[in-house]
C-alpha cells in the first residue's frame, strides 16, 4: 500500500501529529517538538517510500529505518500504529509501566521498530551496518537514517559518515532533521554549527547532498527519489524543519523540546490540529 | 601443561576465526588487525572483513547494524578499546538489544607490557560482567581459546572474550572440550583451591606444580566462563578444599575473584583470598616483571598458599 498523493500524504501526517499530542498528554511526558518537526519524513517513509509489509516486520528484504534521535519514539510509534503494525490505542499507554511503548524504542518489544535507539549518536553506525548486511547478502534492500541536528554534536556520527562514504553505501539514506533547537538551546549557539556549512560539511565526508523544506511532503518525496537514484554514494537529506511544527504555540519555542502539556494546552494544540484535519478534508 | 611451546591466546583467536566455516561471519577490527590477528581472517575471506579505522564506537554500531541484519559479527581491539572506549555503544546498541555481536579484546591485563598503563585493560571483565545478557569468556592456553571461540560462534547472543598477547604454555590436550558456562578443574588437591583466568592460569599450574613437591596439594580451577560462571563447580570446591584464592590478570575489583565472592556470600560463606590487580593501574615492563611486581605470578601464589597453610 503506497500513498502517493501528496495531499492524502498531508492529511497522513495530521493525523500522526494529532496521535503525538495525544501520547504526550497522557505520559504527561516525551518530546513534542522534535517530534512534530519529523512528522512529515516519517509519514512519506512508511506510506510511501520504504518497501515494507507491517503484517510481515522481520521480513528480511524489508527496508530498514533508524531512529538515531530515539526520543523522537513519540513520532515513530505514532506513525507505525498509522501504519497498521499495532493498534492505535496502544498509543495511550506510551512510557506507562509494562507498556511495550518504551520512552524510547525496542526493537524486541514494538512490531516495526527495526533497532533499538535512544543513546544519540549511534544510529548512522548502525545504519551503515545494516546497508554494508544488504550489500553482502545482495538483498537490495535501503537503509534510512534519522538523526538529530544537535545529534551532530556527537562525534560517532562523524566516524560513521567515514564508513559511509568508504564503502559507497548508495543504498543508505541519512535524514538530517534541522530544527535549530535543542534542549539547551539554539543548535548553532551551543556548539559551533553554522546551518550554511553542514551541506558542504556532508559533501566533503563523501556524501550526495540535498538540502529541502522537511515539512514539505513534496519535497521530502522528490529528495528520496534523488537518494534512490544517485549510485556510488551515499545521500544525506538535510531537512530544514520546524521544530514543534502544526502546533503554532510550540513553533520554534525551544521550552517545547521535552515538555507536557497542560490541559489549556493540549486542548488548543488539538484544536488547531483538528480544525487543520477538517481544512484538508475539505480540499 | 606443555611449557616448551608458547603461544599467545590472540594468535589462538586469529587462527580459530580463520576457521569457523559459517559464512554470516562478518570481522571488523579498528587498525589493529596485525596486533588482534584478525588478519588471518581477512587473508581468507576480504570479503567478509570490515577494516573499520580508529574508531571503535563507530565500529560496534556497525557490528550492531549487521547482526540487526542477521550477520554474526566478531569485533575485535585491544580489550581497553574495545570495552572501555565504547561501553555506552555496548550497553545500549548490544546488550539491551541483545543483538549477536562478539566483542573479543586482545591485549588485555598487565601482560601487555611495555605499551604501559593506557594499554594495560585491568576493568574489561568488570564492565562486561555487569551487563544485563552479556556473556563474558576468559580462555587460558591455545586448545581453550581455539574450542571456546567455535563455541561462541554457535552461541546466539551479546559475547564479550577476553584475550592476550604474551605468549603462555599449551595447558590442555587437544581432544578436551570447552562448555560455555562450565570451568575446568585441574587435580584433585584438598589444601586450597586456586581458581584462575586467562593468562595466569599457567602461573597456578607452575605454582600447584612446585607446591606438590613441598607436600602441599592444591587444586588450580580454570574459569574460562566468568558469565555465565560455574557456580556448582565454586561450591564444590569451597566444600571440598580448606583454603580458597582466586587469581587474575585484572583489577580486584568486579573481576573473577569479586564473582566467585559473590557466589560464595549467597550460598556458602567462606573465606577467599582475591590475588590481582589492586586497585591501581598499570605501568611499562616486561610482562614477567610486571607479573611479578604486582605479585600475580607463580611465586606470589606459594607464598600466599604458604602463608594459609
Amino acid at each position: 500500500m503506497k500513498v502517493t498523493k501528496v495531499k492524502a500524504l498531508e492529511r497522513i501526517a495530521n493525523k500522526i501529529r494529532i496521535d503525538i499530542v495525544e501520547e504526550v498528554n497522557q505520559a504527561k511526558s516525551g518530546h513534542l517538538g522534535g517530534s512534530l518537526s519529523c512528522t512529515d519524513i516519517l509519514t512519506v517513509l512508511y506510506f510511501n517510500e520504504m518497501n515494507i509489509s507491517p503484517d510481515k516486520p522481520k521480513d528480511l528484504l524489508r527496508d530498514r529505518f533508524v531512529l538515531s534521535k530515539g526520543h523522537a519514539s513519540t513520532a515513530l510509534y505514532a506513525t507505525l500504529a498509522e501504519r497498521g503494525y499495532f493498534p492505535k490505542e496502544d498509543l495511550l499507554k506510551f512510557r506507562k509501566f509494562e507498556s511495550y511503548l518504551q520512552g524510547h524504542p525496542d526493537m524486541n518489544k514494538v512490531p516495526g521498530v527495526d533497532i533499538t535507539t535512544g543513546s544519540l549518536g549511534q544510529g548512522l553506525s548502525i545504519a551503515n551496518g545494516m546497508a554494508i548486511a544488504s550489500k553482502m547478502n545482495k538483498a537490495g534492500y535501503r537503509v534510512y537514517c534519522l538523526i538529530g541536528d544537535g545529534e551532530l554534536q556527537e562525534g560517532q556520527i562523524w566516524e560513521a559518515m567515514m564508513t559511509s562514504s568508504k564503502y559507497k553505501l548508495d543504498n543508505l539514506c541519512v535524514i538530517i532533521d534541522c530544527n535549530k533547537l535543542q534542549l539547551t538551546g539554539e543548535t548553532e549557539k551551543v556548539k559551533e554549527l553554522n546551518y550554511e556549512s553542514i551541506e558542504d560539511r556532508f559533501n566533503s565526508f563523501g556524501f550526495n547532498t540535498i538540502t529541502i523544506d522537511g515539512n514539505n511532503i513534496d519535497s521530502v518525496m522528490s529528495a528520496f527519489s534523488v537518494a534512490e537514484r544517485t549510485k556510488g554514494l551515499p545521500t544525506a537529506i538535510i531537512a530544514r524543519t520546524v521544530k514543534g511544527k502544526g502546533v503554532s504555540f510550540m513553533e520554534n519555542k525551544v521550552e517545547w523540546h521535552g515538555k507536557a502539556m497542560n490541559d489549556e494546552e493540549y486542548k488548543k494544540a488539538i484544536e488547531e490540529l483538528k480544525t487543520k484535519e477538517r481544512s484538508l478534508e475539505d480540499e | 601443561m606443555n611449557s616448551k611451546k608458547l603461544i599467545a591466546t590472540r594468535e589462538s583467536f586469529g587462527n580459530a576465526l580463520a576457521d569457523l566455516e559459517d559464512d554470516r561471519i562478518v570481522v571488523l577490527d579498528a587498525d589493529l588487525s596485525s596486533s588482534t590477528k584478525t588478519d588471518i581472517f581477512e587473508k581468507k575471506y576480504p570479503e567478509r572483513f570490515i577494516e573499520n579505522g580508529i574508531a571503535e564506537a563507530d565500529m560496534i554500531g556497525t557490528a550492531a547494524g549487521l547482526a540487526s541484519c542477521d550477520k554474526i559479527p566478531f569485533v575485535a581491539s585491544f580489550a581497553a578499546f574495545a570495552t572501555g572506549r565504547c561501553y555506552d555503544q555496548i550497553r545500549a546498541s548490544i546488550a539491551y538489544p541483545k543483538l549477536n555481536v562478539k566483542i573479543c579484546g586482545t591485549h588485555s591485563g598487565i601482560t601487555v607490557g611495555e605499551d604501559g598503563a593506557t594499554h594495560q585493560m585491568l576493568e574489561d571483565l568488570s564492565l562486561m560482567r555487569t551487563l544485563p545478557n552479556m556473556t563474558v569468556i576468559s580462555p587460558s592456553d591455545d586448545v581453550s581459546t581455539r574450542k571456546i571461540i567455535s563455541e561462541v560462534a554457535r552461541h546466539s547472543g551479546p559475547t564479550y572474550v577476553r584475550l592476550s598477547r604474551m605468549k603462555t604454555p599449551i595447558i590442555y590436550a587437544e581432544n578436551e572440550e570447552f562448555e560455555i558456562g562450565k570451568g575446568k578443574q585441574i587435580g584433585n588437591g584438598k589444601d586450597a583451591t586456586i581458581f584462575a583466568t586467562g593468562d595466569v592460569v599457567c602461573e597456578a599450574i607452575k605454582a600447584q606444580e612446585f607446591l606438590k613437591t613441598k607436600g602441599i596439594n592444591v587444586r588450580v580451577v580454570d574459569m574460562y566462563s566468568i558469565k555465565p560462571i560455574d557456580k556448582e563447580l565454586v561450591l564444590k570446591c569451597a566444600e571440598e578444599t580448606n583454603n580458597l584464592i582466586s587469581i587474575e590478570d585484572h583489577s580486584i575489583i568486579g573481576g573473577l575473584g569479586s564473582a566467585i565472592a559473590e557466589i560464595l556470600c549467597d550460598e556458602y560463606p567462606k573465606k577467599l583470598v582475591r590475588m590481582g590487580i589492586n586497585d591501581t593501574f598499570g605501568k611499562s615492563g616486561t610482562p614477567e616483571q610486571l607479573l611479578s611486581h604486582f605479585k600475580i605470578d607463580a611465586n606470589a601464589i606459594i607464598e600466599k598458599v604458604k602463608e594459609m597453610m
